[in-house]
């Protein structure tokens, strides 16, 4: 009950900022909430599904270049067309990388999703009309009915928005039977598959909606920024997010959520204590490995 | 394209490979036996080869840096097995992910507090400083002639110690079943601790005998690991043939990729991969 | 390094927090530094902000009577970090001038917002030929150079040397790309003819394949980009695979800027064109030089001279409009008539804003870059697709 309050509680705070109108906040925020989807998403694969994706920044990445591509290639603007174009291509990616990698199991499919991802990154850097390393704008920023994403203020409401139904929707999921089979394959695959679930398939489809929710991520950010660059897709965001579900606490969903926000300001401040600062983050991880492994869900249950 | 030409490319990508076994070996056996994915080897190579160039620039000399340098690694190696690696036996892959990532970006800070972040050269020695004219346009160094059978040594010796000796035995039962290892009374903890510190002299050894033909630079360490996954997954986890046949294999496509496929050359390597997972989803030698 | 810029951050973070004063006679001159000093570039950034802090302190560290208050923020050279960090340096910290970035990646995630946010910007390295081209604005100045000033020059050299069959190899990344862009354009312009373009995947090293290659073409000469470790491994290669001394080898000046160490012997005799060297025999030069050596132990190199110039700039201008930067019509003007003695020769902006420089010729002898020459006199970018130009 006390947890449920404290979610609502946040929730409403994180609308606020959303009234602000600080050009600062609501930027910086809007990232820390997209951040917050992305690793509610592997959670998804991590906690749920005992699936250690190191593919996740290349569905980000594939989402927001498609936005970028419908804009300045097509002059797509409305978020009703450009949004469902994106997410598809996610997912399709989802699912030709998840059927590919989920042929090999335990370790090799971090080692393919890693391999993955990595070819993601040099299609992206390499092909030519992409910007290169350089990225690319995104020319027009989705809007309709009057609604303009380029503005900070509605782009920030439409991503508490996502933040919200997200959370919902995951919650829903991993309550109902489908969830359960999902726990159930990460606790002892064999057995589940002696129970009669075809157990690379539901692997599959949680793969698939984790990539199409990254995709979301992908879209939300490019719409933010309007700005989108292979950097995106490199293995450290992988990581990156990888370490927030762990630091939040795997398996309890607002856990990576938590984590993302306080990385995004560890992030923000760190940078002022030390110029060794991935020295910082690198002991952070090991630490929280060694000594935290439930993370701060587990803290804030105990 | 010429014959000379293709029998070159051939060498070339072969030559290529050779380095990547070196590297891909060491981290194929860690995880064959050890049974942890281990994402600080491709440090191992770098650290290795910046301390060539540095003791090579005292010294004068890559033989002593050889020599000097790959005992601190193997050194490094034990001390990292015993402080962190050991503690992740038993524990989940995300643990050893990250983890070893933790430590990617320890050693990344290392190699700058130590070395600076500067591109260095490293001189081949000028006993192997010359070259071997193939053909009428084509010369080919003798320091990579060099490489390409240091490394084939190398895999020859580790075939006999495997095969032949008693650590070698105990080495092959505990990568196909380490509680009977356990059982049979042999100290499981020695083992691993020579094992992984033999891994991570190996890797150290590839990041010094390539650091006259890479350079060395902060960072060159990761695309070596990315690559050493390929080889592995394509290989077979575990196994030291796998590993020796996916780094030729990826040394080759990479050369004829970059050659027949200019702009999507890096993204051949990994549709090599796709195929093989495809095909064989355990690897070649699985 | 870490010490002062903990200090000055704590500073900003206390006049922050005491309210902003408008009153632009009074308030300090926030100046923000969007560099790297971390990761493969830090030398660079940190090159750049000492020369800056170097001038600066020579000015008593005032500009146009106004305080300078440094803001820096490490951007690693990392372009998916790059939109939040500008936010944090223009919307967070208010700066009042924004300098950098090395990353052209970077620079373009910066362009992108500071064109929405009219802020003051200048360039201080990256040299994506967009910055001044495409997305050039009233409120965006460079004083390092475009990729087009570092290749095009070349073209005339080659072609007088009697080169006129060249492969072109590079680092497939927009800096690579559009080096070769500028220098095709050139050299076909004046009769050559490329044989053939090979693109490498940046940041990959491995050479061998190509250069067996370019021994079976047998060019009269090879134009090639890589920067940094790739410069450092492909002259040694090209070298050792007996290239050297058959094909001559020309690039852009970054071939051998800061990695002569590295290459050694095997650089002997490379031709480039850059708009600096650090032999370039001139008073501001050797004054420069001597005064960041004497403040790092460092020898200053072609991006301290952009970090030194910045500085020159920005004083010059702000001097003109008492300091004022509220009053932007004025101190953009100020900034378009501003004329430098550089180290690297005479400076001033182009109307699209980037610097008209002499182009150098540069070739490694002894193991030293020397001038030969001056490439090409007053270069000026061409700055297509840019609306300033007409």
């Amino acid at each position: 009950m006390i947890a449920r309050i404290l979610l609502v509680a946040g929730a409403l705070a994180l609308l606020a900022v959303g009234f602000s109108g600080d050009r600062f906040w609501l930027q910086f925020m809007g990232k820390a909430m997209i951040g917050c989807i992305f690793a509610m998403s592997l959670d998804l694969l991590v906690g749920y599904t005992g699936l250690v994706s190191l593919a996740h920044a290349a569905f980000f990445g594939l989402a927001a270049y498609l936005l970028a591509g419908l804009s300045n290639a097509a002059g797509f603007v409305n978020p009703l067309a450009t949004l469902p174009i994106c997410l598809a291509g996610a997912a399709a990616a989802a699912l030709v990388i998840g059927w590919l990698s989920l042929r090999a199991a335990g370790v090799y499919f971090i080692m393919v999703t890693l391999a993955f991802t990595q070819m993601f990154y040099y299609l992206f850097n390499d092909a030519p009309g992409l910007g290169g390393s350089d990225g690319l704008y995104v020319q027009e920023r989705p809007r309709f009915l009057g609604l303009d994403f380029s503005e900070r203020t509605t782009a920030y409401f439409a991503i508490w928005i996502a933040l919200v139904i997200v959370y919902l929707l995951l919650l829903r999921m991993l309550r109902a039977p489908f969830g359960h089979v999902l726990v159930g394959i990460r606790a002892n695959e064999q057995r589940m598959r002696s129970l009669g679930y075809p157990t690379r398939r539901y692997k599959l489809t949680a793969f698939v909606i984790a990539g199409t929710l990254a995709g979301l991520c992908g879209y939300l950010d490019a719409t933010l920024y309007g700005f989108v660059n292979p950097a995106q897709f490199s293995w450290r965001q992988s990581g990156l997010v990888l370490m927030t579900v762990l630091l939040g606490g795997k398996g309890t969903l607002y856990g990576p959520a938590l984590g993302a926000l306080l990385l995004t300001f560890v992030e923000h401040y760190g940078e002022r204590v030390t110029e060794h600062w991935n020295a910082l983050i690198g002991a952070l991880v090991i630490a929280v490995v060694l000594f935290l492994p439930r993370g701060l869900a587990g803290l804030l249950r105990d | 394209m010429s014959f000379s030409l293709f029998a070159l490319q051939v060498l070339n990508g072969v030559e290529q490979g050779l380095l990547l076994f070196l590297v891909a070996s060491g981290l194929t056996l860690v995880f064959g036996v050890l049974g942890v994915l281990n994402f600080a080897h491709g440090s191992f190579y770098m650290l290795g080869a910046y301390l060539a160039y540095w003791i090579a620039a005292r010294t004068g000399s890559l033989l002593a840096a050889v020599l000097i340098g790959v005992p601190v690694m193997a050194l490094l190696g034990l001390v990292v097995e015993r402080l962190a690696i050991a503690r992740l036996y038993k524990r989940d892959h995300l643990s050893q992910v990250l983890l070893t990532y933790g430590l990617v970006l320890l050693f990344n800070e290392l190699q700058r507090a130590l070395f600076g972040n500067d591109v260095h050269g490293v001189d081949t020695p000028t006993v192997l400083a010359f070259r071997i004219p193939l053909g009428s346009a084509q010369e080919w160094p003798a320091y990579r002639v060099f490489t390409a059978v240091a490394c084939i040594l190398v895999a020859a010796a580790m075939r006999q110690v495997i095969l032949r000796t008693r650590f070698g035995m105990r080495v092959r039962a505990g990568a196909s079943n380490a509680e009977m290892v356990e059982a049979l009374g042999i100290d499981v903890r020695k083992l691993f601790s020579v094992l992984f510190s033999a891994g991570t002299a190996l890797a150290a050894l590839a990041g010094m005998l390539a650091a006259p033909l890479t350079t060395v630079y902060p960072g060159m360490g990761e695309g070596v690991l990315v690559l050493s996954f390929v080889v592995v997954v394509i290989g077979g986890i575990g196994s030291i043939k796998g590993a020796f046949l996916g780094a030729l294999l990826v040394g080759l496509s990479d050369t004829f990729g970059k050659v027949l496929l200019p702009g999507f050359s890096s993204a051949v390597v990994y549709a090599v991969m796709a195929a093989v997972l495809l095909l064989r989803p355990r690897g070649l030698a699985g | 390094m870490s010490l002062s810029r903990r200090t000055f951050l704590g500073a900003t973070a206390a006049s922050f927090a005491a309210g902003r004063v408008f009153a632009a006679s009074k308030a300090k001159i926030r100046i923000g530094l969007l560099l790297p000093y971390s990761g493969t570039y830090a030398a660079l950034g940190n090159n750049i902000t000492d020369a800056m802090k170097l001038v600066a302190g020579k000015l008593g560290n005032k500009l146009g009577g106004r305080e300078i208050e440094w803001v820096a923020v490490d951007d690693e050279s990392d372009p998916a970090k790059a939109p939040a960090n500008v936010n944090k340096l223009i919307s967070g910290e208010k700066v009042d001038i924004l300098t950098g970035p090395v990353h052209s990646g970077v620079a373009m995630a910066m362009m992108q917002i500071v064109r929405q946010e009219k802020t003051l910007t200048i360039v201080t390295n990256a040299g994506a030929q967009a910055v001044t081209g495409q997305l050039c604005a009233p409120n965006v100045f460079r004083t390092s150079f475009s990729n087009w000033q570092t290749s095009y020059p070349c073209a005339e050299v080659m072609l007088k040397d009697g080169r006129k069959k060249a492969v072109l190899m590079f680092w497939n990344y927009s800096f690579g790309q559009e080096s070769m862009a500028a220098f095709k354009e050139g050299y076909s312009k004046g009769g050559g003819t490329i044989v053939k373009e090979i693109a490498v995947p940046f940041p990959q090293t491995e050479f061998q394949a190509n250069l067996s290659e370019i021994a079976s073409l047998k060019p009269d000469a090879v134009f090639v980009f890589f920067a940094g470790a790739g410069a450092a491994k492909f002259v040694k290669d090209y070298a050792d695979a007996g290239l050297r001394d058959k094909i001559p080898l020309y690039g852009s000046g970054f071939l051998t800027e800061g990695v002569l160490g590295a290459q050694g012997a095997a650089a002997e005799g490379i031709k480039t064109t850059l708009h600096y060297a650090d032999s370039l025999d001139n008073g501001p030069n050797k004054k420069f030089r001597a005064a960041f050596k004497e403040a790092t132990g460092r020898e200053a190199d072609v991006y301290a001279v952009a970090g030194h110039d910045t500085v020159h700039v920005l004083a010059q201008a702000l001097d003109k409009v008492q300091g004022d930067t509220s009053a932007q019509k004025e101190l953009i003007a100020a900034l378009e008539s501003v004329r430098l003695d550089s180290p690297r020769g005479p400076f001033r902006f182009s109307k699209a804003h980037n610097p008209i420089q002499n182009i150098y010729l540069r070739q490694v002898k002894g193991g030293k870059e020397t001038v030969i020459g001056i490439a090409q006199k007053e270069a000026e970018d061409p700055a297509f697709g840019c609306a300033m130009v007409k």
